[in-house]
């Protein structure tokens, strides 16, 4: 009985930390979707809009005229790569565009840590990391908020696309880009606001994930993570990414500690490509992802 | 008028095919190979060599690859770090376990494991393309890195990978001073890029690049798919390998697995962007640009010279990677070697105005 506790516990805890997974690969879907670029840079404002939101506190601001404060900062981001980095490059292949945002993922890394300082920085939101008690497993209070703070988002956003008006338009492009113009919906607009949108999804998943880790460098490899959980649930389904996040939180925990146990912890580490051998694997049988839209296209 | 493509007559089959058709641009080789080989050799010091030329002649080597790949094959992949790893490690293995084997034949047996890797995680292409697929190299990336640190057999017994590439002896040339390992890669990939340059100029390299323009008009002309982007990874990864076991013998020297990271990767995808996809020339190009930006900010910010300099020239340095390769993508898609061609365009006309 001990051991199916303890193999809970493990399992609990992976699927929690794949919702906060789920977080950081819901940035990609949205812009996936609504503009068909492929946002490397996601973690990269992940990075950014953590370190400014924490230099904020530092600087004994109210957490929630810094949260203000920062949210404006990545809408004012998004509008600037709209102007300086997308716009030029409309009608480019998708390849040129995702690799101008590798580009633009290294310039923002390196522009929040010129700007900011490269050492990390604790962040406290008032969570305490601590099991609770009484319970036959641990689980930790910070996971399980991160956990509901992720649920609330999607929430939101599933409300905002469904009863909206901008909402409506963002997934009327992202149905069909031409009968969205023809039907005059702005698609500047549209992509503004996605962008902008996906700052502040980047902009929670970091505090979420600076929380955990301290908000320092490694908090834009997150991102890498959320690359396995997008192939596995497909790139334009939120549900996908969600389900994938847990998915992939799951899995990659258990074979962790199942390979630790199992070799007498000879081997450890696997989380580093776990994920990723797991999405090769269902590529192969489903090469959309899980709940990915099956382009039928030849390759 | 000093570069001319008109007035040559050829009058043999072989010279019509010629690698370098135009005669400006054989002079022009000859040349380059002649400084490369006596020139630098002889007035560099040995600072140059070893930290700038044979690193930017390396770093070329793996940048020719990915451009097979990615520039002429249109397979995006993100594990070109992986597959050097997987080269250094093998070269280092075959040169410790099998010793008397000359080294330039263990940097070719690195370069096979290597492009055998490469055929193992070239086959998702034949399901999927485009971003998947660039997602599905990273597997390949952080899989050989785990990989390698985990088993320490690769490592001789080392953890994290940590080697000592042994000394390398050619035939009773014992390859030890800075201008001998030097002139070592330098015929290494002076071989291989004309390898590769002749490679693409054939019918592989054209299936390939129909393949990146259409890949179902690929198909109705008669190429087969599969084998053709089975190929260019694997012959993708062979290149990546033998710079992979280059830059561990011939440079580094003692290195980890951190020598492999993702961030080279990128750095090598950064120099294709910036020399140009699908050239070979490009790749030289891109190279040497991405190589001696850092060495020129951070020269430059010593003129300025603070407590913070180093940390300042850093960030400005990836700020500027991260510019630069958006910059070249949308003022000049076609990277370095473009401009390149425009300045040969220009030359054909001066000095006259028309």
């Amino acid at each position: 009985m001990e051991e199916f506790w303890y193999w809970m516990e493990v399992f609990v805890s992976g699927t929690l930390q794949g919702v906060m997974y789920s977080l950081v690969a819901l940035g990609f879907v949205l812009i996936y979707k609504s503009s068909g670029v492929f946002n490397f840079a996601q973690g990269s404002m992940c990075l950014f809009g953590a370190l400014g939101f924490v230099i904020l506190l530092e600087a004994e601001y109210n957490f929630w005229f810094a949260l203000l404060l920062t949210v404006g900062m990545m809408i004012v981001l998004a509008i600037a790569v709209d102007w300086v980095v997308l716009r030029p490059l409309t009608a480019r292949p998708p390849i040129t565009l995702f690799m101008a945002t590798v580009g633009l993922a290294f310039f923002l890394e390196g522009l929040a840590q010129l700007v900011w300082g490269t050492q990390p920085h604790g962040l406290d939101i008032g969570i305490s990391d601590l099991p609770f008690e009484g319970l036959p497993i641990s689980i930790s209070r910070f996971e399980l908020f991160a956990a509901g703070i992720s649920l609330v988002m999607i929430g939101v956003l599933v409300v905002f696309f469904h009863k909206t008006r901008v909402g409506r338009a963002l997934r009327a492009v992202a149905d069909d880009h031409e009968a969205a113009l023809s039907v005059g919906i702005s698609l500047r607009m549209v992509w503004g606001v996605t962008w902008a949108i996906a700052g502040i999804v980047a902009l929670v998943a970091g505090i979420m994930w600076g929380t955990r880790l301290g908000v320092q460098y490694s908090l834009s490899l997150i991102v890498l993570k959320a690359l396995a959980v997008l192939i596995l649930g497909g790139f334009n389904s939120i549900s996908g990414a969600i389900i994938a996040g847990v998915i992939v939180g799951a899995f990659e925990k258990l074979l962790d500690v199942g390979i630790s146990v199992a070799t007498d912890y000879q081997f450890g580490g696997t989380e580093s490509f776990s994920a990723y051998l797991l999405a090769l694997v269902v590529l192969l049988f489903k090469p959309y992802g899980l709940f990915g839209d099956e382009i039928i296209e030849r390759v | 008028m000093i570069y001319r493509q008109t007035g040559l007559f050829v009058t043999s089959y072989a010279k019509d095919m010629r690698m370098f058709p135009i005669p400006q641009d054989r002079w022009g080789i000859a040349f380059v190979l002649f400084v490369a080989y006596v020139i630098i050799p002889v007035f560099a010091s040995e600072y140059w060599i070893s930290t700038i030329f044979t690193v930017v002649l390396i770093y070329s080597l793996a940048a020719i690859g990915l451009n097979l790949l990615t520039g002429y094959c249109g397979q995006l992949s993100l594990g070109q770090a992986g597959f050097m790893a997987v080269g250094a490690y093998a070269a280092f293995n075959f040169a410790v376990r099998l010793p008397g084997l000359p080294v330039v034949v263990n940097f070719l047996l690195g370069g096979v494991c290597a492009a055998l890797v490469g055929l193992l995680f070239g086959l998702p292409s034949l399901r999927i393309k485009g971003f998947y697929l660039a997602v599905a190299t990273l597997a390949a990336q952080f899989t050989i890195e785990w990989v390698i640190v985990s088993f320490n057999w690769f490592a001789a017994g080392n953890m994290m990978g940590a080697i000592d590439t042994p000394r390398m002896v050619i035939l009773g040339w014992h390859v030890e001073s800075v201008t001998d390992k030097y002139l070592l890669t330098l015929s290494v990939v002076v071989v291989l890029a004309f390898a590769a340059k002749n490679l693409v100029r054939g019918e592989i390299g054209r299936s390939w690049m129909a393949i990146r323009d259409l890949d179902v008009a690929a198909e109705m002309i008669g190429i087969r798919l599969f084998p053709q982007k089975l190929l260019a990874f694997m012959v993708s990864a062979f290149y990546a390998g033998v710079a992979g076991a280059l830059l561990a013998f011939c440079y580094l020297g003692s290195l980890e697995i951190t020598s492999f990271e993702l961030l080279v990767s990128f750095r090598i995808l950064g120099m294709i962007i910036v020399g140009g996809l699908g050239t070979i020339t490009g790749s030289f190009l891109g190279a040497a640009f991405i190589i001696l930006l850092p060495i020129l900010i951070s020269n430059v910010a010593a003129q300025f010279a603070s407590t913070q300099v180093t940390q300042f020239t850093a960030n400005a340095e990836v700020m500027l990677f991260g510019a630069l390769i958006i910059g070249f993508l949308i003022l000049e898609p076609l990277g370095l070697a473009r401009l390149w061609r425009s300045l040969k365009d220009k030359l054909r006309l001066w000095p006259f105005p028309y």
